[in-house]
């Protein structure tokens, strides 16, 4: 059957090849030719040898959530063989390296095999080992270039491009996927059924991931102060900053830095050094994941209680504990919501893709600033490392960022007094002072019990007043916080709530469901604290499924407590296996508890 | 309780510095520590320090992480902002707030156990950085607030108060910076004001991390016989060997000293340091000679204290990072912020 732009294919490599600039030559090329395209990485824990995926979903819908079945398998690494091809949908492909035999056992009547000996051709035509394996990367990429249609002046630009720099690379390059399409020109029916034409639908989008995305959002909103650990898969974020910094951020004369990235010993040091620059009055950040949020408690309860901004990107992980570092997962939204002991409640953003990533990474600094707390940007590995295809970001030229009540040293000079912890507006928000600035903005910064003078105290009275006005301050954010995005359907009398990276999943899901009759009213949570029309929601509808990825029903339990809604009213869906959520993760949850309920 | 504030009367004779100031001006609230505290004597210290350095107490920022020693920025420089952080994690709020503004002047106050034992990473790689800051480790070889445990500084054979004797390995705060690349190491002992206060000045005028550990007796747990961190015990093994004297940029230097006593090191900011040699031959800076020496002063059990090691060639956080002069603070957004035009341009790459 004849699928034109509509379909998924899936390369298996063994890690530290070289298939990634290969599956990002493939993606780009697409993209090029105006079809969306999304491409979920799938990689091991690991810098050679253990096993890695790369998935590529071509959809002329748009739709970018990853999907779990494969028309064709690009099955290159022989200890995943077997897994590789039982993953094949029936009637679909698999292009293997038959430089080797396929042993008899991984043949399956219902699938067609097309054999490429890509390891034979290129041992006779290149030399070295190293070059070798490179080259057979990109050999396949040319073998799916001529199998799925893809345009070969766009490769030919892009290789050009790519390495324009560097002749050597160019020439071995283009002789390899030469290799890869003539052969399978000459050998099968191409293209196969299964073929990509050209489209106009992607002139006004990007391939970016998350991360990037964050960082970008980061030099934009004027940080200059970057302090992290290492940490798959929040790395990313930092690197891209310090790349952008370096692009953006350098005396044209001097070359001196506008900005500081404090490589620290720790994740307890890393959010102590955002916390000392922003007391300082610098926009300063840290990238983080699971484990190092864990060990960033201790000073997110100081930041929130003494009232110093900080912006903490989690890029969530599975967990607990080290989980599996390079998969994905929805763990950590109860942690960011309360972290650290005591009473506390955290301003969180939560980005369903790059394009909010960058958004929100402005909006985390801005808000910081003004509720002086801590903000969680909690994006996830599938949004921060995987590419996606978004609409063209842009830039609001008049941005001013928000810095708060800080006072300069003219209005110090002129205040009759300046108390730190006093709630002079009635907004539970106070003023600030930064030091260094006047005299009269001194105070003592304080995690042990404060009075609204900025004095130390252990009155019962003195105590409870600044703790009820931190609740109050915090409470106030649900206005500022980006507000949920809702789609309603006519007579909809069932609803389906989700949070972050799940939308992709969601919203093809919603389609779905509604060819079946099933019509769901749609809401996607975008910050927290949550605002009143949540609660709303929930109570509109009989049942409103809630959809996240992780175990616990962690997104379900924050709407029971924040909106006080009987936990009957709410039905959960998940999937928390550490792959991006699928269309059909949701939609046989729905169907279930659907059929469960009649 | 540290919110009681001092009355601001000044005696009408009370001296005067270049920027007006009498010391009183570099007081903070009055002490909430057990009277006799050895902390309280370095506060005072402090205070004098800064009063002659005639530096503005707002552009100090004062530091300190959780215990007895903690709690002492809030005795001195009411007019600097103070930050008591969370337990033995200064240094990294101190390396933050010195990243954003390099102009603060900045004072970190710890203890041997927010220090040397909950907070050894974090001062250690402090250290390393060569963060542009005095640190001051009020060091009295037991935990106060929790009332008489030993510290990681406990020397071993030491006893506590109920004759307890610690059999674990001190840790040596100035050893440690030693080896760690410290630019600055220096030792003194709360009680000899003379020897401690051009240490303080020098640490302040130093670029970079100047680490003074400072014997300080804790009046209440530590200050028996059998102790080593008592005043008896140091009063009677303190050996000093170099003596500084700070020399402000346009001061002369006046006191003529021996050829071959005295040692001129020039720090960043033109000031100097003279290292009068008490011991013959000591070399302030020779890191090897400084760390021979103290062992060797350990093995007699003497406490050798004065400013240890100096580096002449210090290179701090900004200068190894190569930041702009001035602070990331006061920059303005649209030199941060690249604008639509550029975000534009950067977009080609991601098609």
């Amino acid at each position: 059957m004849t699928r034109v732009n509509d379909f998924a294919f899936k390369i298996a490599t063994a890690n530290g090849t070289g298939s990634a600039s290969a599956n990002g030559l493939i993606m780009q090329a697409i993209f090029r030719m105006g079809v969306p395209v999304t491409g979920k990485n799938v990689f091991p824990s690991n810098i050679q040898g253990l096993p890695t995926w790369y998935e590529i979903r071509v959809n002329k819908n748009g739709y970018t959530a990853r999907t779990p079945h494969f028309d064709l398998m690009v099955a290159l690494n022989a200890a995943t063989y077997a897994k590789d091809v039982a993953e094949v949908r029936s009637g679909g492909y698999l292009m293997f390296d038959s430089s080797w035999p396929l042993d008899d056992k991984l043949r399956r009547p219902d699938i067609t095999y097309i054999a490429v000996p890509l390891a034979e051709m290129c041992n006779a035509l290149f030399k070295g080992v190293r070059e070798r394996i490179l080259m057979k990367n990109i050999a396949y990429a040319g073998a799916l270039a001529g199998l799925i249609g893809m345009d070969t002046e766009i490769i030919a630009n892009l290789t050009k491009e790519k390495y324009a720099a560097k002749k050597s690379l160019l020439d071995s390059n283009e002789k390899a996927i030469a290799l890869g399409f003539d052969y399978v020109r000459a050998n099968f029916q191409c293209p196969l059924p299964i073929h990509l034409e050209k489209m106009d639908a992607t002139k006004d989008s990007i391939l970016i991931d998350g991360n990037t995305a964050a960082a970008l959002g980061a030099v934009y909103a004027g940080a200059t102060v970057g302090a992290w650990y290492p940490i798959t898969p929040a790395t990313s974020v930092m690197e891209a900053f310090k790349t952008f910094c370096m692009k953006y951020r350098r005396d044209p004369a001097t070359k001196q830095k506008k900005f500081a990235i404090l490589q620290a010993e720790d994740e307890l040091a890393a959010l102590g050094m955002v916390v000392g620059a922003s007391w300082a009055g610098a926009r300063a950040f840290t990238p983080t994941a699971g484990p190092g949020l864990s060990l960033m408690n201790e000073f997110i309860g100081l930041a929130y209680y003494a009232e110093v901004p900080a912006v903490i990107v989690d890029v969530q992980r599975t967990g607990p504990s080290t989980g599996m570092p390079t998969r994905t997962q929805q763990g950590d939204l109860m942690m960011c919501a309360y972290a650290s002991h005591g009473d506390t409640r955290h301003i969180c953003l939560y980005p369903a893709d790059p394009a909010e990533a960058f958004e929100m990474a402005v909006k985390a600094f801005d808000l910081a600033e003004r509720f002086q707390t801590p903000v969680f940007l909690v994006s996830d590995l599938d949004i921060g490392m995987n590419d996606w295809m978004i609409p063209k970001l842009s830039w609001d030229d008049s941005y001013q960022p928000d810095r708060g009540k800080v006072l300069s040293a003219d209005e110090l000079e002129k205040a009759k007094s300046f108390y730190r912890y006093l709630d002079v507006d009635g907004d539970g928000i106070p003023q600030r002072s930064l030091p260094g600035v006047h005299p009269k903005g001194a105070y003592f910064t304080r995690g042990s019990g404060h009075n609204k003078f900025g004095g130390y105290t252990e009155d019962a009275d003195e105590y409870q007043e600044v703790l009820d006005r931190i609740a109050r301050k915090i409470q106030g954010a649900t206005r500022a916080v980006p507000q949920p995005l809702v789609k309603t359907t006519p007579g909809a009398k069932l609803g389906l709530l989700t949070i972050g990276g799940c939308h992709a999943a969601c919203v093809e899901a919603l389609d779905l469901l509604a060819k079946d009759g099933i019509a769901l009213n749609y809401m996607r949570v975008r910050g927290f604290p949550f605002g009143d029309e949540v609660r709303q929601f929930l109570e509109q509808h009989d049942v409103t499924f809630i959809v996240e990825q992780n175990r616990d029903a962690q997104l379900r339990s924050m709407l029971m407590l924040e909106t006080g809604v009987h936990v009957e009213k709410m039905e959960s869906v998940r999937y928390y296996a550490g792959f991006p959520m699928s269309a059909h993760h949701v939609i046989s949850g729905v169907k279930a508890k659907l059929e469960k309920a009649a | 309780m540290s919110y009681i504030a001092k009355p601001k009367v000044h005696h009408p004779s009370l001296k005067k510095n270049t920027l007006g100031l009498t010391r009183r001006d570099y007081e903070g609230a009055i002490t909430t520590l057990c009277a006799g505290c050895g902390h309280d004597s370095i506060t005072a210290a402090i205070i004098h320090a800064f009063w002659e350095l005639n530096i503005a107490p707002h552009k100090v920022a004062k530091l300190s992480g959780i215990g007895c020693s903690s709690k002492t920025p809030a005795y001195f420089l009411r007019e600097a902002h103070g930050f008591n952080s969370v337990h033995g994690r200064m240094p990294a709020v101190a390396t933050g707030a010195n990243a954003a503004n390099g102009d603060l002047i900045m004072i970190g106050v710890s203890g041997d156990g927010d220090s040397l034992s909950i907070g050894l990473g974090q001062l250690c790689h402090a250290i390393r950085r060569n963060v542009n800051m005095l640190y001051v480790l009020e060091n009295n070889g037991v935990y106060g607030l929790t009332k008489g445990q030993f510290s990681a500084s406990a020397d071993p054979g030491s006893t506590a108060k109920k004759g307890e004797a610690n059999t674990m390995q001190a840790i040596d705060g100035a050893l440690l910076a030693l080896t760690l690349g410290a630019t600055f190491v220096a030792r003194s002992f709360s009680g000899d004001k003379n020897q401690l206060v051009p240490i303080i000045q020098a640490g302040i005028a130093h670029r970079g991390f100047a680490f003074v550990d400072v014997i300080s007796p804790c009046v209440t747990f530590n200050d028996h016989e059998g102790s080593t961190k008592s005043y008896a015990y140091t009063r009677e093994h303190a050996v000093e060997v170099v003596h500084a004297d700070f020399v402000p940029l346009r001061d002369p230097i006046t006191t003529d000293y021996p050829e071959g006593t005295v040692q001129h090191v020039t720090l960043h900011d033109g000031s100097t340091v003279k290292l009068r040699k008490v011991a013959k031959d000591y070399d302030a800076t020779n890191r090897d000679a400084a760390y021979a020496a103290i062992r060797d002063h350990q093995r007699r059990g003497e406490v050798m204290t004065g400013l240890l090691y100096i580096s002449p060639d210090s290179q701090d956080v900004h200068a190894q990072n190569e930041t702009v002069p001035g602070p990331l603070t006061s920059i303005p957004h649209d030199q941060l912020c690249p604008g639509n035009d550029a975000l534009q341009k950067l977009q080609q790459q991601f098609r």
